[in-house]
């Protein structure tokens, strides 16, 4: 290193001294040390006679500069690993646990935890040879690293079979199990940990806590098949509830996990082999409330753009900003296609497609959110208790009624003509019409997407058929990606159902749709919806074909170009409702405050049901980092007033001693606008004029008076009145 | 950006124009000449110049960072840009072409999972992380104190102490501490950075279709007793929920349970627990073992206890310490910076109750008396002598005890003085200690936070101790017992260490008897088979010379007399310890005798008849430095990485039977590799590979590492 150092002084005094001294002269004062560098002097002192020593000063400073970024990162490194965690000046809250443990609330139900799609780890355990060295490092969460070191190697692991829905031959990717797969989903990019750190401050640790990772790429039922992972959800849950007294278990699912644990409901209490021969009484048993964080009951509009041209909000915005770059040749990225041809192999995101049609997502002319305006910003942010709950404060929290709707229902219109006509005036066509035409061109290469076996023609028939609503979109989806939903919908079902006691709804596919399926016999048990409300969500979007015509590309994609003046409702050619970013109200909340409430057809044995809404505030300061009242779909999980919501239910409270609903957003008048049957189809045959009756005072009900307030009465009425019905018949 | 912008004025100097600079610089030469005129200019070159000079040095170094990080990030990027497996090009270049690990072997065989696999990790190796923790330990809620980096050690040391010690009346969790164990396979599948434990048994196992459905870790807070992990994690009925789940969800194919080292006993203490009623045991009913277990293939496993956990309890220290306190005496028993590093080990570990269940069990049957052992006859010189055959049923006493030049007594697992290890029996005089009166308290107040039993003892004591001269393996557990009575008591309560002379006797239904071998029967599972694996070719600490202490006040009063050596290679004596065959930590005699001996055909033991087997795996040492800890190691932990031992385990759990392995393997001759040699380069190996474990065990931060 000293030689370097001389030398390197030795060029800084050369420069100096250039015109002053005789080269020899120079040479002389450092004969013995450099005497063997003289001749690179000679050399270099040419040049910089002949030309500046530009370069010679652009690698040194270079060096000096790294040096010095270096030197200061090290040092404020240092002086933040000094710096005591928490600085006396600044006054950290008091977080919920601490709180809860003050009061002395301790560990009393074990909690289970169920992740959602994307935010939990995978690992490989068996991959090609291109994956060497990563042999049960994280593919999926974590830092990523390998997107970037190996994309083409990435993508292929990642993806599943497209005839199977399970492993491609030859790799295993598995599931990170513990708690680690989702209390970070990236460094520093919490999920579960704050959860986790305060249900610890008040007692809980591994034993009385677990988290029930599952591989989120594979239908739920394919998860047992090949994982084994809901029997390893049963198991967990009865070792939980026998090795802590006998306490019922508090299950905190969130996002796509409360459709994974709807799931598991009905499989744990049917008979093998597809069910898990739990016995009817299992959840009674077993569970005492399950609380849904950003549930995706009713599905997620997102989803549709993402099946169809795999791109969000965010991509589409991208795009008009700096077009060309996602569609770029050079260095052959399509980016958005080879994501597609991934994203389509899940099996997972045909389940949170939207469920229930146009009776819930509402149709051409008519939808559930279309009377309030998109102005959720102003939405008052003053909760509602139960108590105080009145039907008129709905209207009161519609900033203003529209002279014209926004017709949601169309969740996807192409062109912004089509988003906005009257339904006489667009023109049907009949998709049998087209499936004929259908045929495949020359094939496109390696890039699978089902698109390329689309002819033109008939990618242009799609477009003219203009709008469609969530009952026609599955059509839509069926022709585009005729193979990925042949084998999704043996997996799951959109519909809703006429008669729940049909046979069939005892097939798998049902399980994870909360209209097909009956809620377990297990009148103890609590179902909350736990939601943020107050950021826009996407909720329909306006389409376009994208110019270019060469293969492999996305035929369609949202037309960013498409701004509204529906008092922003229509921004880059998605309009927007109220939600959590992800989830909109109505396929959160829906559930649990209308079909769901009081002794339904969904749920028969009449548990009780709590929504709780989180206002979104975002984070007031930097230092905050996501914010401690964020209502944002993944956010939400640190936002302390639903911690201590969790809290105070694992250590034992119920529902009415939380305060029971807490709404700030329009749900129940959302829902009650939306007409489903919520009494069993006998009652119809048995009786019609009974039934006008219950339907008009289950309306009424649900509207004046609160369930819980007033619930018991009616609920009791309501048996009586179908009991009496069922035994004319 | 601030740093760029600094840079910049500074840098405007040297990187002006020519033209400024080179009248400038004339100036320099010319100023003599052309005298006052230009004084102010003068002066300003001359600023200039000093300029240049004060951040010339700061410059330089901030270059030299530049350089050297620059260097580094080069060599890393390339380091990165190389295919993962060039060490394994560059390997097989030196050497020749590895062979096949057993994985990849058996895959090309078209052997595939059958049964699940359960791994029982020992002490030490499994992960602990931090659920609550006083003040000094904010932000390390779920990091790990125990395994991965050990960064905390050194950052807070006495905070870190604070929170690996248990309550030493209860022998649980102190109030406001909760340290608990790491689940999942992460727990023990690399103890530091680098250092496998399970990780190559692991990847090979999922070469042939293994994955976290059939595989699972049971790990469990080592530092517990074996009751009280059931009491305070349920860690018992996590095992016994998930066997039964993986059983059920494999097609109702047995479990081949794997436990290594402390955790063969915890899994005996299982098989007793699981089939015991509750509220004790585990209620699984008496055939549980038969229904869901195929095979227990216990890995190093100290049945009858490790002559090493004595010295760790009676001075906290090993052999490896005792080394490091002859290079550099002085080091460990500083009172600079107020270390007694030892003696806050000793307060740790001592409030460890797991440890106590690795004291030498079945006395003086099983490890000799005054003039006998076992092992008698052993030869510790080059010529390594089979000294198993003594145990193995199928070479019945025929070893030919080659010429003794002096018989070494192996019982006397602790004597004082080098005399008195080698004298005839008849010459010892012994002064019974146990009635000994406790002196009066000699430490004074400097010494209290460091608590170890010894201040209550006194002078008295102590030398009434050092009186008895020599200690048999019975002897010891009074020797413990009057030395430190508290601990003891608490041991005592989960742990026993006897023979039993009427296994049918009811007392033996307390879960204290539960893990001792030779208390205990096995369970009615006459399908189930128990392999003992284990590695031999290593010398093992057996005995030791002790003496008291120089310094008294407050130091523990007893140490191994490093000063007791032959001076000859080929001795048995080495620094005040006597070496016999064994993995280097376990001597063969523990690891064997149970599945060569006492559960060997139907015993009363084995009342059942369950099948046994040794399986030996002799020590090889890495031919180089590129092979890592060997492929074909014998010793306590780097066994695991043994390509033999991992095809034998994966055999067996892709279903075959003892017999289709080949029953019994016990090394008959081994290799003739110097004992010295192979000890020096365990020395040398330790100084040259600084692996994170190792050289905590050599700073004696963690002299347990060595107890595995």
């Amino acid at each position: 290193m000293g030689s370097i150092l001389r030398f390197r002084k030795l060029c800084y005094a050369k420069r100096l001294n250039i015109q002053s001294y005789e080269s020899k002269k120079f040479d002389k004062k450092n004969d013995g040390i450099v005497s063997s560098s003289e001749a690179v002097m000679e050399e270099l002192k040419k040049r910089k006679l002949r030309k500046q020593p530009q370069g010679w000063r652009c690698i040194d400073s270079c060096c000096w500069a790294i040096g010095h970024l270096c030197t200061a990162w090290w040092l404020l490194l240092f002086f933040y690993h000094i710096l005591p965690t928490n600085l006396p000046g600044l006054q950290v809250p008091e977080s919920p646990g601490q709180k809860l443990r003050r009061e002395g609330q301790t560990a009393l139900h074990p909690v289970v935890l169920v992740p959602g799609i994307v935010t939990g780890g995978l690992e490989l355990w068996e991959g090609r040879p291109c994956a060497e060295g990563l042999f049960r490092k994280r593919l999926w969460g974590g830092s990523f690293a390998e997107i970037f070191k190996r994309p083409i190697c990435w993508l292929e692991h990642l993806s599943l079979d497209n005839e199977t829905g399970l492993d491609p031959p030859g790799i295993r990717i598995r599931a990170v199990p513990g708690l680690v797969a989702a209390d970070y989903f990236a460094p520093g990019y919490f999920v579960w940990a704050i959860l986790i750190e305060n249900l610890a401050k008040i007692g809980y640790e591994e034993k009385n806590m677990y988290m029930a990772a599952y591989d989120w790429r594979l239908s739920f039922q394919n998860a047992e098949i090949r994982d084994k992972s809901l029997s390893r959800l049963k198991s967990k849950i009865e070792l939980m509830y026998e090795t802590n007294g006998y306490k019922k278990v508090v299950v905190v699912p969130h996002s796509m996990g409360v459709i994974y644990f709807l799931h598991f409901l009905k499989w744990v209490e049917s008979p093998p082999p597809f069910g898990g021969g739990g016995g009817p009484g299992w959840c009674a048993k077993h569970i005492k409330a399950v609380m849904n964080i950003g549930p995706t009951f009713l599905g997620v509009p997102k989803t549709v753009s993402n099946i169809l041209s795999s791109e969000a909000k965010d991509v589409a915005f991208l795009r008009s900003m700096a077009p060309g770059v996602f569609d770029s040749e050079i260095l052959r990225l399509q980016t958005l296609e080879h994501v597609m041809r991934v994203f389509r192999t899940w099996d997972s995101v045909i389940s949170l497609l939207p469920k229930g049609g146009e009776t819930i997502w509402g149709n051409l002319d008519w939808s559930p959110e279309d009377h309030c305006g998109c102005d959720f910003a102003n939405i008052k942010a003053s909760g509602t208790n139960s108590s105080d709950f009145k039907t008129n404060n709905s209207d009161a929290k519609c900033s203003f009624q529209l002279k014209e709707r926004v017709k949601y229902g169309r969740i996807i219109s192409f062109g912004k003509i089509a988003a906005e006509l009257p339904s006489s005036q667009l023109p049907t066509l009949s998709f049998k019409e087209f499936l004929l035409k259908k045929k495949a061109n020359s094939f496109c290469g390696e890039v699978w997407t089902e698109y390329d076996e689309l002819s033109r023609e008939s990618i242009r028939e799609v477009a003219d058929n203009k709008a469609y609503t969530a009952e026609t979109l599955l059509n839509l989806i069926r022709h585009l990606a005729p193979k990925m939903m042949q084998r999704a919908e043996d997996h799951f079902s959109h519909g809703i159902a006429n008669d729940l006691d049909d046979p069939k709804y005892a097939h798998y596919k049902y399980w994870s749709n909360p209209l097909e399926t009956k809620l377990p016999n297990a009148p103890d048990m609590e179902i909350y919806c736990l939601y943020g409300v107050g950021i826009p969500t996407e909720r329909s979007y306006i389409y376009k074909i994208s110019p270019s015509d060469r293969c492999k590309s996305i035929p369609y994609r949202i037309d960013g170009s498409a701004d509204g003046t529906h008092n922003g409702c229509l921004k880059n050619g998605v309009y927007f409702v109220d939600g959590d970013e992800s989830v909109p109200v109505i396929s959160a909340g829906f559930m649990c405050a209308k079909a769901w409430r009081g002794k339904t057809r969904f749920n028969p044995s009449g548990m009780a049901t709590f929504n709780r809404e989180y206002h979104h505030k975002p984070p007031s300061s930097l230092l905050e980092g996501r914010g401690l009242e964020s209502g944002a779909h993944v956010d939400i999980m640190g936002n302390v007033g639903l911690i201590e919501d969790v809290l105070r239910v694992a250590a034992g409270a119920t529902g009415e001693e939380l305060g029971g609903d807490r709404i700030h957003s329009d749900v129940v008048r959302m829902s009650d606008r939306i007409n489903l049957r919520l009494v069993s189809l006998l009652v119809t045959i048995g009786d019609v004029i009974s039934l006008l009756v219950i339907i008009s005072g289950a309306g009424e009900q649900g509207r004046v008076c609160h369930p819980l307030t007033n619930g018991s009465g009616s609920r009791h009425h309501l048996a009586m009145t179908s009991n009496a019905a069922v035994a004319r018949c | 950006m601030q740093n760029i912008r600094r840079r910049k004025p500074s840098e405007s100097e040297p990187s002006k124009p020519p033209e400024t600079n080179l009248p400038d610089s004339d100036d320099d030469t010319k100023t003599t000449q052309k005298g006052p005129k230009r004084e102010s200019r003068k002066e300003e070159s001359k600023k200039r110049k000093e300029n240049k000079n004060k951040w010339s040095c700061v410059d330089n170094c901030c270059w030299l960072i530049g350089v050297i990080c620059s260097i580094w990030w080069g060599l890393l990027f390339l380091y990165h840009c190389l295919p993962s497996s060039f060490p394994q090009y560059v390997t097989e270049a030196i050497t020749g072409p590895l062979p096949d690990p057993p994985g990849e072997k058996l895959l090309k065989e078209g052997l595939t999972a059958a049964h699940p696999v359960v791994f029982v990790p020992g002490i030490v190796t499994g992960g602990l992380e931090l659920w609550e923790g006083h003040q000094c330990a904010d932000a390390l809620f779920r990091k790990r104190l125990w395994g991965g980096t050990f960064g905390e050690v050194y950052k807070r040391p006495s905070c870190w102490v604070e929170h690996m010690s248990l309550d030493n009346e209860t022998g649980l969790d102190p109030p406001g501490i909760r340290i608990r164990p790491v689940s999942g396979l992460v727990a023990a599948d690399y103890f530091a950075p680098g250092y496998f434990v399970w990780a190559v048994l692991i990847a090979n196992l999922a070469r042939i279709g293994y994955e976290e459905k059939n595989m699972y870790m049971a790990a469990y807070d080592w530092r517990l007793s074996y009751q009280n992990t059931e009491v305070r994690d349920r860690s018992l009925s996590r095992i016994k929920s998930n066997i039964e789940l993986m059983v059920a969800t494999n097609g109702g194919k047995k479990a081949v349970v794997v436990p290594h080292s402390m955790g063969v006993l915890y899994f005996l203490h299982f098989m007793k627990w699981v089939e015991a009623p509750a509220p004790m045991g585990g209620g699984g009913g008496s055939d549980w073992c038969a229904r869901h277990l195929k095979a227990v293939m216990s890995i190093g496993g100290p049945f009858l206890g490790v002559p090493k956990a004595v010295p760790g309890l009676l001075s906290a220290e090993a052999k490896d310490v005792a080394v490091a306190r002859a290079i550099a005496p002085g080091v460990l028993d500083s009172e600079l910076f107020r270390l007694q590093t030892l003696q806050y080990v000793m307060k740790m570990t001592r409030t460890w109750d797991s440890t106590m269940s690795m004291i030498p069990r079945g006395g003086e049957t099983i490890w000799g008396g005054l003039d006998w052992a076992p092992e008698e006859g052993y030869d510790c010189s080059k010529k390594k002598q089979r000294n198993n055959n003594t145990l193995s049923a199928s070479h019945e006493e025929s070893g030919s005890y080659s010429s003794q030049r002096k018989n070494v007594f192996y019982g006397r697992m602790i004597s004082f003085g080098k005399d008195v290890a080698e004298a005839s029996p008849s010459e010892i005089k012994r002064i019974n200690f146990r009635d000994a009166v406790k002196g009066s308290n000699i430490a004074n107040g400097t010494c209290r936070d460091v608590w170890t039993e010894y201040h209550d003892m006194g002078v008295q004591g102590i030398k009434a101790v050092a009186e008895y001269k020599v200690y048999t393996a019975g002897d010891i557990l009074d020797l413990l017992h009057f030395v430190a009575p508290k601990m003891m008591a608490r041991g005592d309560a989960h742990f026993s260490y006897g023979i039993a002379g009427n296994l049918d006797d009811p007392k033996y239904e307390n879960y204290k008897y539960w893990s001792n071998p030779l208390e205990t029967k096995l369970p009615n599972a006459p399908e189930l088979e128990i392999f003992s694996l284990y590695g031999v070719g290593i010398s093992t600490e057996r005995a030791y010379v002790y003496r008291l202490s120089p310094s008294m006040d407050c130091n523990i009063p007893f140490q191994i007399d490093i000063a007791a050596d032959e001076g000859d290679e080929d001795s048995c004596l080495k620094d005040g310890v006597f070496l016999v065959n064994g993995d280097e930590t376990v001597p063969v005699l523990s690891t064997g005798f149970m599945c060569a001996r006492g559960w060997r055909g139907k015993t009363r033991f084995n009342p059942f008849g369950i099948r046994t087997y040794v399986r030996e795996y002799d020590h090889a040492p890495p031919s180089n430095l590129l092979e890592g800890r060997g492929t074909q190691s014998g010793a306590h932990v780097d066994i695991m990485g043994n390509f033999a031992l991992i095809e034998d385990v994966m055999r067996v759990a892709a279903g075959a039977t003892g017999n289709d392995l080949g029953g019994d393997r016990v090394v008959g001759a081994p290799p003739v590799v110097s004992r010295c040699l192979a000890e020096n380069r365990f020395f040398a190996s330790l100084m040259l590979k600084p692996q994170g474990a190792r050289v905590i065990a050599t700073l004696g931060q963690s002299i347990w590492f060595s107890l595995f």
